[in-house]
């Protein structure tokens, strides 16, 4: 009798996300959370602080790495373009996908079954399904475009007319919401909470997928392979490469 | 033909070494190099003096107590005079009839030769019955002069803006000088609740002395006083970075000058010059008193023309 008492099987992967990709992502995150939190003590600030103020930087400090953080988001998103331009499928189909084809939307709607519990098998992708690229365009994408840009419109008060951030960012964003900076720091406030709230989805499904769907979610996002727990053909593997 | 600035100050009593004092510091007021004081000097001695008709709409007069606060060596004489202010309501002699007839024959004299100050708006609902001038509604004076002016200089939140009564929901509909005239003229914004005293005579000099509006920002102010934050320039900026605030009025804090961030001060996204030049020769402006002023909270959300907060 084997000790292995399993019948041996063969489980399909294939290679989703690039090193810039993954870089890309934990880069993000981590400037996601030290954003979110310095961001938020920018607006309401701790308890104050007592004494004299040579004793103390600790706005300074906060502001510091946040606009440190923020550009660190902006130069990431930057490169981030540039791959846009020379990486693979997966690379392009959160800017851009074909939603007039009739297959997103009945796959998109099989994909809202499927989080609701009320399909029994997912389909299979080799990046992100329809749902998934919805949301990571209008809860990720675009917020995370325009906090750069609100980010740095903000920044340009600060450093002044004539500054680059100024005249690329401030000159033309603040206009736009009424000529108002405080009109722009408060929505720039609230897409920290869409974003936030962007997060909390995403992590939920990323863990809820590497159980449900049988396909690696969490460890692909760090060796760059997708990895297919249960048998499959490959063929069965939804890409757009194909 | 009309006497010039010089002759105006000299006849007041004002001896040249003040006048020349007074145009150095003008220069200097306007950020502008120190060969700027005998251009000042000679605009003053040979230019006759630009009437303007200063007119009041629904307002607080807190920018023309303001104005004639300007701590300028010589601002409370020589202002006024220079600028041959040939009707303001609120501080002219005349009144009723005789003071209408001014206006009048201001545009027959000067027409398309003369500066229009207004400061407050115009309400436009109810036919503008909401601000009644000699009988009839303000919107139709400040129309029939500007269509005669040269150029206008709108003094105030409210002629900028909107301001207070401008809120949500604006039952008189009232509008900003630019958006309540029929007329495509020159504007010049100089926000504020009061605009800072100094900013207005150094605007009108500007004006006289160059015949030209200063560089403008894109929101029609002048950028000389109007291009940084209040919050950058704050004397409280220190413990803004440190961070020390004030928590509630009263408190330690408070009491010991911190920043008032946490009160609500909308320093950070107001441009002005108030933490620079402040009131009464640079005695003081609301933050240094220890509260955010009104103004703060209105040029911030009354830029939008009705628009201020609930």
């Amino acid at each position: 009798m084997s000790v292995n008492s399993y019948e041996s099987h063969s489980e399909p992967s294939v290679y989703v996300y690039e090193a810039p990709m993954r870089i890309w992502h934990w880069t993000n995150a981590l400037a996601i959370v030290v954003l979110s939190i310095t961001g938020y003590f920018i607006g309401s600030p701790m308890p104050s602080l007592s004494g004299e103020a040579s004793d103390h930087y600790l706005m300074g400090y906060i502001r510091f790495i946040h606009f440190s953080a923020g550009y660190i988001l902006g130069v990431a998103f930057v490169l981030r373009i540039y791959w846009f331009f020379v990486g693979n499928s997966v690379s392009r189909e959160i800017f851009f996908h074909n939603i007039l084809k009739r297959s997103y939307w009945s796959e998109l709607w099989h994909e809202v079954k499927w989080y609701m519990f009320l399909v029994k098998e997912p389909k299979l992708y080799k990046g992100h399904n329809p749902l998934a690229i919805l949301s990571m365009f209008w809860l990720f994408l675009l917020p995370v475009i325009f906090m750069i840009f609100s980010g740095f419109a903000l920044y340009g008060e600060g450093t002044l007319p004539g500054s680059w951030a100024n005249t690329l960012f401030s000159s033309w964003m603040i206009p736009l919401f009424g000529g108002n900076s405080f009109t722009l720091h408060t929505w720039h406030h609230v897409t920290m909470w869409i974003i936030i709230i962007f997060v909390m989805i995403h992590i939920y499904v990323a863990v809820r997928e590497d159980i449900m769907s049988r396909q690696s979610i969490i460890s692909s996002m760090i060796s760059g392979w997708r990895n297919f727990k249960d048998d499959g053909k490959v063929e069965d593997i939804k890409d757009d490469d194909r | 033909m009309t006497e010039t600035f010089y002759e105006v100050m000299r006849r007041q009593g004002i001896s040249r070494r003040s006048f020349l004092k007074y145009c150095s510091l003008t220069a200097a007021a306007l950020g502008l190099g120190p060969e700027f004081a005998g251009k000042i000097a000679h605009a003053m001695e040979t230019k006759p003096r630009i009437p303007i008709l200063w007119l009041h709409g629904l307002e607080c007069t807190c920018c023309s107590e303001s104005f004639i606060r300007s701590a300028h060596p010589l601002a409370k004489d020589v202002i006024l005079s220079m600028i041959s202010l040939d009707y303001d309501d609120t501080i002219m002699a005349a009144a009723g009839t005789q003071a209408e007839a001014i206006i009048e024959e201001t545009i027959k004299k000067y027409d398309g030769n003369f500066i229009l100050a207004v400061e407050g708006n115009a309400p436009l609902n109810q036919d503008g019955m909401s601000c009644i001038i000699a009988g009839k509604p303000f919107q139709e004076q400040l129309d029939h002069v500007a269509k005669h002016c040269k150029a206008i200089i709108s003094w105030g939140s409210c002629a900028s803006y909107g301001c207070v009564q401008a809120a949500h929901p604006n039952p008189t509909k009232a509008v900003p000088t630019h958006k309540a005239i029929k007329t495509n003229k020159p504007i010049i914004k100089v926000p504020g609740c009061p605009p800072i005293a100094e900013v207005m005579t150094a605007v009108i000099t500007y004006i006289l002395t160059f015949e030209k509006f200063p560089e403008l920002d894109r929101q029609g102010r002048p950028k000389m006083f109007y291009s940084q934050r209040i919050h950058d320039k704050c004397y409280r900026r220190p413990h803004f970075d440190a961070g020390q605030f004030v928590e509630k009025f009263d408190d330690e804090g408070a009491r010991r000058g911190y920043c008032l961030y946490k009160v609500g001060c909308k320093g950070p996204t107001t441009y002005n010059a108030c933490s620079t030049i402040r009131w009464n020769e640079g005695t003081s402006f609301p933050i240094q008193a220890g509260h955010g002023c009104m103004a703060v909270l209105k040029m911030v959300s009354g830029i939008k023309a009705h628009g201020m907060p609930d």
